[in-house]
């Protein structure tokens, strides 16, 4: 049996880590992840986990003390929200070409400036393309889930890349909610040990860290990231299952809501996914065929099988928490428009930036999507495809 | 109870307003509910205001935005009556529960004609006879179950006493002025 709990997102983020039991956690406090190492610490100073916590003075020493740990042979992980993440961006960059299967649970929030300690998704946006797993959480209960099974597909032989597990920041992370807890036996028997198969603590295999790496070999090396990041998704598929067994709770790149027979589809992450699925089942009283593509793996992008879910539409908005500032569109609109082109499927798509500083997104508004949709199949015309809501003007 | 009741709490910040939606997301929970609680996190200094809210239903909650049309709401200091518009977007169907000494005739002049139920108790008194100091929330939060009905009162006393005594391990000598307050509060709350 499953423990009932009610706990923030923060907490159940921390939960999860304490289940993990890592062998070091270096964090420098930033809102709004900073309770985590809060919690955290206090597992530590009351002997519930045997982690060594490092108190870093700085993100980027706390990336770093994840590397070196890492490297050493242990499991590693830390917490981290917007300019937190900005200041860790060199190391976070060496973390995934070192191949060292770091944790990071990263509390979304918007990147100076100006200064907002507010959720959207500019941070996780910023480092898309670094080289590491990337799962996004509707709610408290996938927040912890997706922690529990990352270290299982991070550290997976054929993988070996860091992973970050994003949440939105106060909307989940300070907002409490029911969570199914597992029992702490079970978490870690799934979770397991960490054994590498090469490290610098081992005696017997004196290898270096970090070398030089120039136009002999660093093409190769980052066509192996990429063959990682490539090989990382079966393995993710084979972890949620391995979940769903232990827990019945269903995971894999993406959650198809309602997705059948919908016409009308909005594509998003993390907690408008749980709102936008308020807004399908009363558009569905209605008689209105809305259907929702949450998505959970956005680093591997999944873009075949997106492409595959999505085909059936007759027209599809996605959401972006933060704006590219391109000229054109946000970063999960760019991806899922390719991943159709590039997949031979055409279905008129539009974008809609939203939420940013943590302006409030409300079942009104993505309703209003919705109808957008509707007018797009009804006049043929999908008009300006570079959208907002929620802004005002 | 309806399936899903929304609660929005107006106070200033370092009266608790927020812990106290917690502790309501809380006791809701040990009924066996599906609850959310959380602030608005704005400016975050003593004496400004901020909101709170809840949500509590009997099927799984799955919406993320900060509640506009709420069936209750809360106001735990009544010097917000003319600054905020408390009751916007409240239900008619549902009713606001007010901390407060001042005469119904302010108080229905203040609430921007809300047909609703409206109700008022002196958290003041209230907190300082039975902790000898002003915690509005602890009255205020009584004052809301005992309205909304989503638990029996005495179900929610059972349940609190458990609360406060993991929530007060460290000063157990507080639980039983928190007890008498929450007591008297199911007690002195009055419609208007």
């Amino acid at each position: 049996m499953s423990i009932r709990e009610r706990l923030s997102g923060n907490e159940a983020a921390a939960i999860a880590m304490k289940q993990i039991n890592p062998d070091v956690v270096a964090a420098f406090p930033i809102t709004p992840s900073t309770e985590i190492p809060q919690y955290f610490s206090t597992f530590v100073s009351n002997g519930q986990v045997d982690t060594e916590f490092v108190a870093v003075e700085s993100e980027h020493s706390a990336m770093s003390a994840c590397i070196g740990a890492q490297s050493a042979g242990a499991r590693a992980m830390t917490a981290t929200s917007a300019n937190g993440l900005s200041l860790m961006w060199e190391m976070v960059y060496i973390a995934s070409s070192l191949r060292l299967p770091i944790v990071m649970s990263l509390v979304n929030r918007a990147v100076s400036g100006p200064l907002n300690i507010h959720n959207d998704h500019s941070d996780a946006m910023g480092v898309r393309d670094a080289g590491w797993i990337m799962l996004f959480s509707e709610n408290n209960q996938e927040a912890y889930d997706n922690l529990l099974m990352a270290h299982r597909i991070a550290e997976h032989k054929d993988v070996l890349l860091p992973l970050m597990v994003c949440q939105d920041g106060f909307i989940t992370s300070h907002s409490i909610e029911n969570v199914e807890l597992l029992e702490d036996d079970k978490a870690k028997k799934f979770v397991g040990t960490y054994n590498p198969d090469h490290y610098l603590l081992n005696n017997k295999e004196p290898m270096a860290v970090g070398p030089l790496d120039l136009q002999a070999f660093l093409f190769e090396h980052k066509y192996q990231q990429a063959e990682a990041m490539r090989n990382a998704k079966k393995v993710i598929l084979d972890v949620s299952n391995e979940f769903e067994k232990l827990t019945g709770r269903k995971y894999s790149f993406f959650e198809e809501y309602k997705m059948q027979d919908a016409e009308l589809v909005v594509v998003c992450m993390n907690s408008t996914a749980g709102t936008t699925k308020a807004v399908v089942d009363d558009l569905r009283t209605r008689g209105i065929k809305a259907g929702l593509l949450k998505i959970r793996v956005f680093r591997p992008f999944p873009a075949e099988e997106i492409a595959n879910s999505l085909c059936h539409a007759k027209a599809i908005a996605v959401l972006d928490k933060a704006d590219s500032l391109n000229g054109a569109g946000g970063a999960l609109f760019e991806d899922v428009v390719s991943g159709m082109y590039v997949n031979n499927k055409y279905v008129p798509t539009v974008n809609y930036v939203y939420g940013i500083g943590g302006r409030d997104t409300t079942t009104k508004d993505i309703e209003g999507v919705y109808f957008d949709l509707q007018k797009i199949i009804d006049n043929g015309d999908i008009g300006n495809p570079y959208r907002y809501f929620g802004l005002k003007r | 109870m309806k399936d899903l009741i929304e609660i929005r709490w107006h106070g200033r910040g370092g009266q608790g307003a927020k812990t106290a939606s917690l502790l309501l997301a809380d006791a809701a929970f040990n009924t066996g509910k599906y609850i959310q609680g959380f602030p608005e996190y704005g400016p975050e200094r003593m004496g400004a205001p901020i909101t709170a809210y809840n949500r509590i239903s009997t099927k799984p909650i799955t919406i993320h935005s900060n509640i506009y049309e709420p069936d209750y709401v809360v106001v735990v200091d009544d010097s917000l009556l003319e600054s905020v518009d408390v009751t916007s977007g409240l239900k008619d169907d549902g009713a606001i529960v007010i901390n407060t000494t001042k005469d119904s005739d302010y108080i229905r002049n203040n609430l921007n004609g809300y047909k609703g139920e409206v109700f008022t108790i002196d958290a003041r008194e209230i907190s300082l006879s039975t902790l000898g100091k002003y915690f509005p929330n602890t009255p205020m939060l009584a004052a809301i179950v005992h309205v909304t009905g989503i638990m029996s009162d005495e179900e929610f006393l059972n349940d609190m006493q458990g609360s406060f005594m993991h929530k007060f391990a460290k000063k157990p000598e507080v639980i039983e002025g928190n007890m008498k307050a929450l007591e008297m509060s199911l007690t002195k709350v009055k419609k208007i």
